[in-house]
Order: structure tokens, then sequence, then C-alpha cells
């Protein structure tokens, strides 16, 4: 069974779509094998299929490595972070070489917040992914935090005071509130808020 | 046609200029005459800003590469698909597709909305030119789309080979009517605010606007996320870059207002607090648009830098002081019509849903300014990536999710002690019992057993609302359940139509927290070559390498890697990934080559393959190997969330009883409904 990608499926229906509107069928690019001759044959045109790549090691996919990488910016201006640049910009030249760096620095034996220190040392505080968790960079972490609890203590005392407002009955609210009186409501319709009423309630 | 193109792009500034001026003396001086002079210009604003459209298209379908913005966006073989996207493709003609559409969008509320409402048009008329009149303004100083080059180029550059996707056919123009339609409900309260005609009126006619714009916001941002997924390659859909961010803010806000918006409608509270939301998102969609534009934040969304940002910088500034000045004049009119009797109330949940969704906000502005408020204030300029986002937010969105399902359970007014018990029993337990049962699985990460958990007890809400619901109608009526069902959801669409969203909410967040369980790998293979990786489902997907393919298409020479995948030892299919050089129409290389990944969805997981490039021009090729779980659930949660919204904002629904209650007669009748019992 042939898997149909989303992108496949979308070419196919475009490519059917063209070809009703047009009233010709579509050449469809031929995949050929111009490419190797045999295992590991040399390419057609190697220059069109971007930068060569080194042979991966089991380290390349190592979980730990993962996390760390993701914890250090490539410095190439992509903003992201040097794993992903590294698995995702395949043109980009810097993240292979933090890389490189990466396990150097693991192969002399530092563990992983002093690899992620020695980085820091040598491109700044700029290199990770996000700021460490001292001085003003504090404010960054916590700011949201402190302004929902402190909106939220608010809004209790606040929602106290209005409740107890609104207990006070006849005379506070008579003066709160617009003048019932003067709106007129048919009986039909009261008994129609009433099973509104009720309707919100189940 | 250019000549033509820049002397629209005049007329347009000049008579939207004329239209703000008649619009304000009109509206402020109730002159019919001048009124209907504003309505003409609006009208003739929109016709100007399509005969720039159409002369811009026309330069770009003929290739007249002696327009700059044409030579920077397109070359002889761009497809025909995405010439018509390299409109928006760039900054300037981005521009002038945001000025028209928002005078269309001036031109359809002036043409659109109903009588009761029409005393607000010329203001409305008013903001909208003035808006449409900065745009054009800054087209016209900074960023003209029809700026000619002293020579004209063999060939154009061609589009950015990662616009050349469907997705980004369709994402911008998604973002944009979800950004731009944000002026009509502004426009619509600064109206009601200039007009002091601070009743229950203008409130309908915001929040029908603000729907449009919350879902055309919320197709936009899936969509975009589609297309960060399909095409960047990098494995996943949010980033937490500072232009996501930006289109996440005014979502954020406009899904506050909606919320809160029902507690103005039925109870006549909050309109302080409403009509500031409704400021607020416009401001900040003007602030996401200067984000993207200006590049005062680095982003791989964002336009080149130029000097645009700087007339987006003043605009923000001054609309949002101007603004908040009328708004506090106008505070004394803005007083609650009625009290809130308890704390245990859907008024409450509703506030603290608004404190969620604002608090949210706030974080992800915070968040995203953060690097420019850190160099101002210690000379470093910090980088806030996921990690950052990531450890604020999700706490905040675990929250959210779980007032999702509480706020719906609690009744208007005052909930009794055996009410509550009644509602939360079944949801609560299912809550719990999903919680229990990922833990006996042996799942260990306590934020996603948190966020399943709380996801289902959310839609065990929507479950036990529309089972109560098609029950009552089959008791009352005897309705079979399908018809009972069809019945409730039509007449009621508001109520309904929100709990779809709410379980459309539901599955986005289930699959955001799949991602938790992501694997990757990455392989140097040669032809016959295998790979494997164990799926968080227990399976074994295995990888083998077939061969790489080279060959042409239409505007990019292709170099294919082709994999055969098996699951558990099971042949499933092949997927192939691209290395893409793209060319001009001489043949000559433009931009790096970019990666196409091939990607196999289904309700478990998706398979995500990369190739990354080949081995010294061999067919050994580096590829790296991705599953990310529950993918296909952010898809069809989208899905959901679009087709909830849709309920909601269709026209009609209920009988006049249920519209009158919309339009704030609840307030009256609640009023009324007290004076007679006291009496």
């Amino acid at each position: 069974m042939t898997t149909i990608t989303r992108r496949g499926f979308l070419q196919r229906s475009g490519a059917l779509l063209a070809a009703g509107v047009t009233g010709s069928a579509i050449q469809s690019p031929a995949p050929d094998s111009l490419a190797g001759a045999g295992p590991s044959g040399r390419l057609w045109d190697p220059n069109r299929a971007g930068r060569s790549q080194a042979p991966t090691t089991e380290r390349d996919s190592d979980p730990a490595i993962q996390v760390l990488e993701k914890r250090l910016k490539c410095t190439c201006g992509c903003g992201l972070d040097v794993y992903t640049c590294r698995t995702t910009d395949f043109t980009c030249t810097t993240s292979p070489a933090m890389h490189r760096d990466v396990l150097a620095l693991l192969d002399q034996g530092l563990s992983e917040d002093e690899v992620v220190q020695a980085f820091v040392e040598r491109y700044g505080v700029t290199v990770l992914m996000a700021p460490p968790k001292r001085g003003f960079n504090l404010a960054g972490y916590f700011v949201p935090s402190l302004a929902i609890v402190v909106a939220g203590a608010g809004l209790l005392v606040a929602l106290r005071r209005w409740t107890r407002q609104a207990a006070v009955p006849a005379s506070a609210s008579a003066a709160g509130a617009p003048d019932a009186a003067a709106v007129a409501a048919s009986p039909e319709e009261l008994e129609r808020l009433q099973h509104e009423l009720d309707e919100f309630s189940a | 046609m250019t000549v033509l193109g820049n002397l629209a792009l005049w007329i347009a500034l000049l008579v939207a200029l004329w239209g703000a001026v008649m619009g304000f003396a009109g509206g402020s001086q109730g002159r019919p005459e001048l009124q209907l002079s504003a309505r003409r210009a609006m009208f003739a604003t929109t016709a100007a800003l399509l005969v720039a459209v159409v002369s811009l298209e026309w330069a770009l379908f003929t290739r007249d590469f002696n327009v700059e913005y044409v030579a920077s966006y397109t070359s002889r073989n761009l497809p025909t698909f995405y010439t018509w996207s390299a409109l928006y493709a760039g900054q300037k003609g981005s521009l002038l597709f945001w000025a028209s559409v928002l005078a269309i969008f001036g031109t359809l509320a002036v043409v659109f909305t109903s009588a009761r409402h029409r005393v607000y048009l010329p203001y409305v008329i008013g903001i909208v030119s003035i808006v449409v009149a900065f745009f054009v303004s800054a087209m016209l100083a900074a960023a003209n789309p029809f700026e000619r080059l002293p020579f004209t180029p063999v060939d154009g550059r061609g589009m950015n080979p990662q616009l050349q996707n469907p997705g980004m056919v369709f994402h911008p123009p998604m973002l944009y009517l979800g950004y731009i339609s944000i002026t009509i409900p502004f426009a619509f309260a600064m109206a009601a605010l200039l007009s002091k005609r601070l009743d229950v009126e203008w409130l309908v006619a915001i929040r029908k606007w603000t729907l449009v714009s919350w879902l055309f916001l919320s197709i936009g941002i899936l969509l975009g996320m589609w297309w960060a997924y399909v095409e960047l390659g990098w494995g996943g859909y949010w980033a937490w870059d500072p232009v996501e961010n930006a289109s996440l803010l005014p979502w954020l806000t406009m899904t506050a207002f909606l919320h809160s918006v029902m507690v103005q409608e039925k109870r006549g509270m909050l309109k302080k607090w409403n009509l500031s939301l409704i400021i607020g998102s416009w401001l900040l969609s003007i602030f996401g648009t200067f984000i993207t534009r200006s590049g005062v934040i680095s982003s791989v969304h964002s336009f080149a830098q130029s000097g645009v940002g700087y007339f987006f910088l003043v605009f923000l500034v001054g609309s949002a002081v101007l603004s908040f000045w009328i708004y506090a004049r106008r505070l004394p009119l803005l007083t609650a019509e009625t009290r809130l009797e308890s704390m245990v109330s859907r008024e409450a949940s509703f506030l603290f849903n608004n404190l969620l969704f604002v608090g949210i906000a706030f974080s992800v502005l915070w968040g995203t300014l953060f690097p420019i408020l850190s160099e101002a204030v210690q000379g470093t300029k910090v980088t806030v990536g996921p990690p950052f986002f990531n450890q604020v937010n999700v706490p905040l969105g675990l929250a959210l999710l779980a007032l999702t399902g509480i706020g719906p359970l609690i009744a208007w007014r005052r909930a009794s002690l055996p009410n509550l018990q009644r509602q939360f029993a079944m949801p609560v337990a299912a809550g719990l019992f999903a919680g229990l049962a990922l833990l006996v699985a042996g799942m260990r990460q306590p934020l996603a057993v948190l966020a399943f958990s709380l996801g289902t007890f959310v839609l065990a809400t929507v479950a036990q609302e529309f089972f109560r619901g098609i029950s009552a109608r089959h008791r009352q009526y005897g309705e079979g359940r399908a018809l009972a069902a069809a019945r409730l959801i039509g007449r009621n669409r508001r109520r309904y139509g929100g709990y779809v969203v709410h379980a459309g909410i539901v599955l986005l967040f289930a699959a955001f927290a799949g991602m938790a369980f992501k694997t990757e790998t990455q392989a140097t293979l040669r032809p016959g070559e295998s790979a494997t990786l164990r799926s968080p489902f227990g399976h074994e997907w295995t990888f083998t390498h077939l061969g790489v393919s080279q060959y042409d298409a239409l505007n990019r020479l292709v170099t294919a890697g082709t994999v055969e995948l098996a699951r558990d030892g099971r042949r499933v299919g092949i997927l192939k990934s691209e290395k893409r050089q793209h060319v001009d129409g001489l043949g000559r290389p433009t931009f790096e080559p970019s990666t196409e990944v091939g990607i196999r969805s289904d309700l478990r997981e998706d398979v995500y393959v990369v190739m990354a490039g080949v081995v010294n021009g061999t067919e050994q090729t580096v590829y790296r190997f991705t599953l990310n779980p529950l993918v296909w659930w952010v898809w069809f949660g989208g899905y959901v969330v679009v087709l909830g919204g849709v309920i909601v904002m269709w026209p009609g629904g209920g009988p006049p009883a249920v519209r009158r209650t919309q339009a704030g007669y609840a307030v009256k009748l609640a009023s009324q409904s007290q004076e007679t019992r006291k009496s």
C-alpha cells in the first residue's frame, strides 16, 4: 500500500483540478533514476543536492545531547537552538560547528551545566535560549505570574465588595441600578425570562 | 499601470481624509448630507485601492521587472498560483493588501449595518478612513509598491522557496483578515464613545464583528501552524517566535471579550472592561504589525527591516493615547446596571476566565518585549525562547483549560450547593478516571497527565450539556434524539456553538501535550540500509533508504530521497523528502537549497522525514526521522474550533425572545423581576 502524504494529496488534487481547467493532462516530472549507478553511486548532479553532509554518528542523536543543545542558541542569527538548527537548516555551518564544540567539551569530562557555562563565557548570556534566573532576569520569569496573582487577589477583594453591596436590599440596588420601575415588561416576558434563567441554571 | 496605481493611491489617500472629516463632522453635527458624503467617500476609497491592487497584480502577472517590487518577489518561471500571493509576499505589497481589505471591510460595515446601528456609522467611517489613510500614507512615504528601478533586470529574484507552499497562499490573507477586521469593532466602540450612545446597541454591533475577526484570526493562526509544520522542517508548529506571539495577543484578548461580553449582555456589567478589551485588541493588532515590519525584534517571519516601522510606532502610540483619553472621558457613562450577587456564579467565573486570558496575553507580550527591556536595563540582550514561554505559560494554559470546564457548569447570578454537586459530579469523575488510567498505563509526565485529565473533564462537561439539552427537548417535545440535537444547536447557536469551540480547544490542548512525547533520531544510510525508532505508542518504526532521484521541475532542480516505512515489521508505505534548488528563468540558482519534508499522518502519530543532504555527492543520505504524537489532532481540533465559531456567528438562531436576551433584554427584565418580587 502506498502512503499518500498530505502534501502529495494536495499536489495530486491541484494537478487534477488544473487538468480539468485546462482540459489537458499535466505531465508529472519523471522521478528518473539518473542518480546513482548502484549502492551509494554518485549523483548525476551533486551540486543541486545542497551542501555535502558529514555522516552522522550515534552521539548526534543522543537524547541527552539534544536536551543540552536545546538550551543553546545558534549564533548564525536564525533564532533557533543549536540542535534544531543543525537538524533543520542544512545550509548553516554555525550550528554543526557549535555541535562539535559541545561534543568536544563533553569529551573533556565537563558536565552539561559546565558545557553551558563554557558557551556563556565564550558568547555571552545571549547564547542561552532562556535567560538565567538571576538579577533582573527574575523579573522576566516572575512579573507575569506576580501580576496575575495580584490582579487575582484584587479581583477577589472587588468581588467580595460587589457581592456585599448587592446583598444590601432595596436602597443600594435602587441607587446603583437604572430606574427599574420605568422598564416595562409584560407577564409573558417575565415568564419567558424565568424560563431562560431556569435553562441557564440547568 | 504603475502610473495608474500611484494615482489610485493618491486618490485613496485624499478621499479617505475627506471621508474622515465628513464622518466626524456628520456624526457630531448630525447633518445627513455630510454623512452621505462620508459614505460615498468610503466607497470611493475602496474603489481606488482596488484599482491599485489590480495595477500591482497586472505588473506581477506581466512580469514588469522594472517595478522594484515585481523584480524582488517574482521571476519568469514562478507558478501562476504563487504570482497572486506575491501581492502580500513583501512589505510594500502587503501594506497595499492591508489597506484595501480594511477599506472593503469598512464598505461592508456601511452596507450591512442594520438600521438600528446606523447612528454609529458616520464615526465608524471616520475611524476606518483614518486608519486607511495612515496605511496609504505609509506606503506613499516609505514603501511604495509601484516604485520603479532605473534599469530593467532580465529576470526577477523570485519568491522565497518557503513561501511557495499552499499554506502560505492562504495563511497570510486569513491572518490579515483577522488583524484588519478588528478595526471594525474598534471603530464601533469609538463611535459609541464619541456619540455617547453607550446603551446595549453598540455591543450587539461590536460582538458580531469581533466574532468575524476572531474566526479569521483563528483560521490564520492554524494555517500558519500548518505551514510551519510542513514547510520549515523543524518538526513542530509553534516556536514562540515574536511574530507568532504577535498574532496570538489579539486572539487572546478577543477571546476574553467574547466571554465577558455575555456578562454585559445578560447582566449589564463589565462595560468599562469590555470597551478596554476591544480597544486593547485593536492596539495589539497594530502592535503585531509594528513587530512584523519594524525589525525591532528579530524573527524568521518578519519582513526586511525598513523605515515603515517608525510610522507604525508613532501611529500605535498616538492611537493608544487618543483612544484611552476618549475612553477615560466617557467612564462616568459606563456604570454597571446590576451588581454581582455571588462569588460562585457564572459572572464571577467569567471574570477569572478573563483574568487568565489577559494574564496569558500579558506574559506573552512581556516575554516578547523582554529582550528589549533587558537591553535597556542591564545592557544585555537576552534570548527569550520556547523554554521561557513554556515555563511561564503552560501552567496558565492548564488553569484556563480547567476554567473552560468549570465556567459552563456554574449558574448565572448565584449557584447553589446542590446545583454545583449535580453539575460537577460526572465531569470531575471522568477527569479523575482519565488521570488515574493514564498513570496506571505508565504515563509519568505530570503536566501531560494533568492536561489529559483536564481535557477529559472539559469534554465531559460539554457532553453533559449536550446530553441534558437533547434529553430535555426529547422529553418536552417528543423529538427524536438527532432532531433534538439539531434543533438544540440551531436555536441556541451561541451557547452550543461555544461548547463546540470548547471541545476543539480540548483537542488542541491534548495534541499540544502529545508533543511532550516527541522522539527523533538522525541516521546516515546507504540504499538498502535501515534505521529504527520506537514510538511512544510502543511501535517500532523502520526506515529503509531506497535511493536518491534527481529531476527538474518548473522552477527548481530536485534531489529526492525515498524511504520505505515499516511499522512493527509491516510495510506501510513510502515517504519522499526533497532538497530543492530553485532557479530563475535563465536557470541561475536563486536562494539557498531548501528542504521539503515527507509526512505520514495518522490518528496516533506523524512520521516526519527530513532529508538533510547527501555525503560527498553519493546516494549515501543523511536523514532526520521524527515521530510526532497526536499532531493530526491539532488540525482536527482546529476544524472543530472553526466549526464552532461558524455555528456561533451563523445569522438567525432562536426565537425572538432569545435574540432579545442577547441584546441585553435580560438585564431589564431581571430588574423588573426584582421589582415585582419586592412589591
